[in-house]
């Protein structure tokens, strides 16, 4: 793999839509979207952890195994979330003592 | 492979065939590392979804008396931090000295007001009786229990995030005084390189935190 090297200006872009995608996730904060206000922020922070991902920490220059490995360290964090939730969140429907 | 007998430098260690090959071994290394250090986060994380899902209400209320200006102000401190990070490891690859100096002291001086901001707060919650413990109390909610728990996860995540801030200061101060040296040159960039993912990666991490500790139903206020 030969070393590639962004622009400048690619660099100052994705620092831009960082930005603004910080001032939008805080102005959306304020308006009443119900349940979907967690699922907005949580779509913008992906959004962000992609372009800082993708860019600043050249996934999208590394070689398949290195994506293998990030992708691979983001199903262990599914699988810990999803799985225990199955738990937590189905607890109350048996009447469970201790919930 | 024809040419073992290559001399030995920073940029080729004898055990790798290539310049390329010790790269990407680093790359991957460090990555590893990093996947570790999401789940170590993972479980903070995890231990708030489910309390917050427990007690939805409080935890907004809790989050609400967080100041979200303050916030979201330091969001874009450590977002420039990683930019100027982006702008070192880039110098670097073209093995401009100075850049990367100039570069590292920004990412740092960055990183120091994220931290004093920080603290700024911190010593806000200690001043409010935010703080767990026998001391703790939060106006307006009947039970004092699940408030005590947002804020003790506050604590442990934004503590826990910036314990990694320190290192990555730390780490800095290092890359600094070792670019000083000229150590660093496009062939040999490493450190820079791999001290760059790992500052990147705790701004990921401060990138979920904000808007789960500051921006929980904040239309309720």
């Amino acid at each position: 793999m030969s070393e590639h090297i962004d622009s400048v200006k690619t660099y100052a872009l994705v620092f831009l839509g960082l930005i603004v995608a910080t001032v939008v996730t805080t102005a959306v904060a304020f308006v009443d979207l119900g349940p979907f206000s967690v699922v907005v922020a949580l779509a913008i922070a992906v959004c962000k952890m992609l372009l800082v991902a993708l860019f600043f920490m050249h996934v999208r220059h590394s070689t398949k195994l290195t994506r293998l490995v990030v992708l691979g360290g983001l199903m262990w964090l599914a699988i810990l979330i999803l799985v225990t939730l199955t738990d937590f969140a189905t607890r109350g429907n048996l009447g469970v003592p201790g919930r | 492979m024809a040419n073992h007998a290559h001399e030995e430098s920073l940029a080729l260690r004898e055990q790798f065939d290539t310049v390329e090959q010790q790269k990407d071994a680093s790359t991957l290394g460090m990555w590893i590392f990093l996947v570790t250090e999401i789940m170590f986060f993972g479980g903070m994380f995890l231990a708030y979804t489910v309390y917050r899902s427990a007690f939805p209400d409080i935890f907004a209320v809790c989050s609400s008396s967080l100041n979200v200006y303050i916030g979201a102000a330091n969001t874009v401190v450590l977002l420039c931090s990683s930019f100027t990070m982006v702008l070192a490891v880039r110098s670097a690859q073209l093995g401009r000295q100075r850049a990367i100096v100039f570069n590292l002291l920004l990412t740092l001086v960055l990183g120091f007001v994220f931290l004093g901001v920080k603290a700024y707060e911190w010593n806000e919650k200690f001043v409010e009786h935010h703080v767990p413990g026998p001391g703790f109390h939060f106006e307006g909610v009947a039970q004092q229990g699940p408030a005590q728990i947002f804020f003790s996860l506050y604590f442990a995540m934004t503590g826990l995030h910036a314990l990694h801030m320190v290192i990555g200061a730390g780490i800095l101060i290092w890359l600094i005084v070792m670019a000083k040296k000229g150590t660093f040159t496009a062939e040999y960039m490493t450190p820079v390189d791999i001290a760059g993912l790992y500052w990147h990666f705790v701004d990921i991490i401060w990138i979920f935190l904000f808007p789960l500790l500051y921006l929980i139903d904040r239309h309720l206020k």
